[in-house]
């Protein structure tokens, strides 16, 4: 017998996939169009770069360029947002030009990135970098500004030198809020990648859209590549809400739902 | 020759400038505590009392007057004196289990004392069995006996309780009181209590300092001259609380 939250969180969102297939592949053959491809076509498509061995390069290009992005991101932007958050004179002298930097997209460095770096592996890098740093940044910042002063001044009760007090009271104290924003990033991260891929680069699932697109339409790998980016994107969001769940963060994400 | 008290207030008076005016929150509180001695500081709410204790616990400086303690001045926040907050979120650490956070003081020890320690003081406040849980697992007064029991195991000599135990229901506010009373036992330590209750100053301190409305000052020094455990509807209790009802200037009747 299954139980209310098995039908809730597995029967109802498989369901819900297999009607909207249902719908498009009805869709296709109700219109007789041509050129957008039925799932069946479409299926086709992923054995078809399966068998070239591009699926799997592709893939493994796309998560590269976010790992590489991302960690710099991960690495420069907590413990800048730390001592933003920390120290008040730093976030008044930054925060009006993280403010601004903040809202221009990361393809908007696109030509310059391409300028400094050419057509390599550092543009993508860079557009990766800059979308997913500001979103941590800000988190962190906030996530230390948000640590209730009673939590500081119990720390400095127990004779807590800073750097103590940074690393036992602040940082475990701002963690829930560091890692929604590492969640964010990630989700931009991998936004940001198939845009870069489609200008910058000759490979990743960015570059096979553009490029089934360009030569000879093939709108069939097109959607494969778009259900790949997707398929993957939720594996991602899913790693980082497991993240979430530590017992030491689970205070963090009370009365929230999975 | 008396032994120095344990903590000499003189003179302590606290002003805080407020956008134009100036608001006198403390004026001229005299009041020494010996060593070992549980002391309530009772008022009505926003007499200033818990600002007061602040300040001994040398978390706001004062604008006027000193703070000795053992015949030293109190600079800041220090080990030695524990700072118990009030009610409402509990300030035990979320990230931390029962374990971690009785033993979040104890940074300068070697592991095995700390160990040993962290037993003891869970087991005193009577948290055996919950050594991994996390507080958003414990209930409110399970929580503030966590908080207790961190305090102690640092072995500080004097406790400042800030209405400690306002936001428990009233039947666990009762419990940890004879709680509170059994750990005094076990572990004699200074204790000043914050507190607007009076049944709990007089059922706690072995002294009440009743406080006035601002800017408060010390009105008068209660000693409650009865033994532990103490009979609740003896006379003397009834007595000890009348006369605290109407130092604070409230009716008998309701």
């Amino acid at each position: 017998m299954p139980t209310r939250s098995d039908v809730e969180q597995v029967l109802l969102p498989l369901g819900t996939a297999a009607l909207a297939i249902v719908a498009w592949s009805l869709a296709v053959r109700l219109t007789h169009t041509t050129v957008f491809p039925s799932p069946l076509k479409v299926a086709a498509g992923l054995r078809e770069l399966a068998a070239r061995g591009v699926l799997w390069r592709y893939t493994g290009d796309s998560l590269r360029r976010v790992a590489t992005g991302y960690s710099l991101a991960l690495v420069l932007g907590v413990p800048a947002g730390l001592a933003l958050g920390w120290i008040p004179a730093l976030a008044s002298a930054f925060n009006p030009v993280i403010q601004m930097a903040r809202p221009i997209s990361p393809l908007a460095w696109m030509p310059l990135a391409i300028l400094w770096f050419g057509v390599s592996e550092a543009a993508p890098d860079l557009l990766i970098f800059l979308g997913a740093f500001f979103p941590i940044v800000v988190a962190s910042m906030n996530g230390v500004r948000s640590v209730p002063a009673m939590y500081l001044q119990a720390g400095r009760n127990f004779g807590l030198s800073t750097p103590r007090l940074l690393a036992r009271v602040v940082f475990p104290a701002a963690l829930p809020q560091i890692l929604v924003g590492l969640r964010i990033a990630l989700g931009i991260a991998w936004l940001v990648v198939v845009a870069a891929e489609m200008i910058a680069v000759d490979s990743g699932l960015g570059y096979l859209i553009i490029d089934s697109r360009n030569a000879g339409k093939r709108y069939d790998l097109v959607v494969a590549g778009m259900l790949l980016i997707g398929a993957i994107g939720l594996v991602l969001d899913a790693l980082a809400r497991r993240l979430e769940r530590l017992r030491s963060v689970r205070w963090g994400f009370q009365g929230e739902t999975a | 020759m008396t032994p120095p008290p344990k903590v000499g207030i003189r003179g302590l008076s606290m002003r805080f400038p407020t956008d134009g005016s100036v608001i006198e929150v403390l004026s001229s509180i005299d009041l020494e505590v010996k060593d070992g001695e549980l002391v309530c500081i009772l008022g009505p709410s926003g007499c200033g009392k818990s600002t007061l204790l602040n300040i001994v616990g040398g978390f706001l400086k004062a604008t006027g007057g000193a703070v000795l303690i053992d015949g030293q001045e109190v600079a800041g926040p220090d080990p030695r004196r524990i700072f118990v907050f009030q009610e409402r979120g509990v300030f035990v650490f979320s990230w931390l289990t029962v374990e971690g956070n009785v033993g979040f003081g104890l940074f300068r020890l070697g592991a095995a004392e700390r160990a040993e320690r962290i037993a003891y003081y869970v087991k005193l406040v009577g948290l055996s069995g919950f050594e991994n849980a996390y507080p958003q697992e414990l209930s409110g007064g399970m929580k503030q006996r966590l908080e207790v029991a961190r305090a102690l195991a640092v072995n500080p000599d004097v406790l400042f309780l800030d209405e400690p135990f306002g936001a428990l229901d009233s039947i666990t506010r009762l419990v940890m009181r004879s709680e509170l009373l059994r750990i005094r036992r076990a572990e004699k330590k200074t204790i000043l209590f914050v507190t607007h209750d009076i049944d709990e100053s007089v059922q706690l301190a072995d002294r009440v300092v009743v406080m006035s409305t601002r800017p408060a000052t010390i009105r008068r020094i209660v000693e409650i001259d009865m033994s532990h455990p103490r009979d609740l509807s003896s006379p003397r209790y009834i007595a000890l609380r009348d006369l605290l009802l109407g130092e604070i200037g409230l009716a008998h009747q309701i």
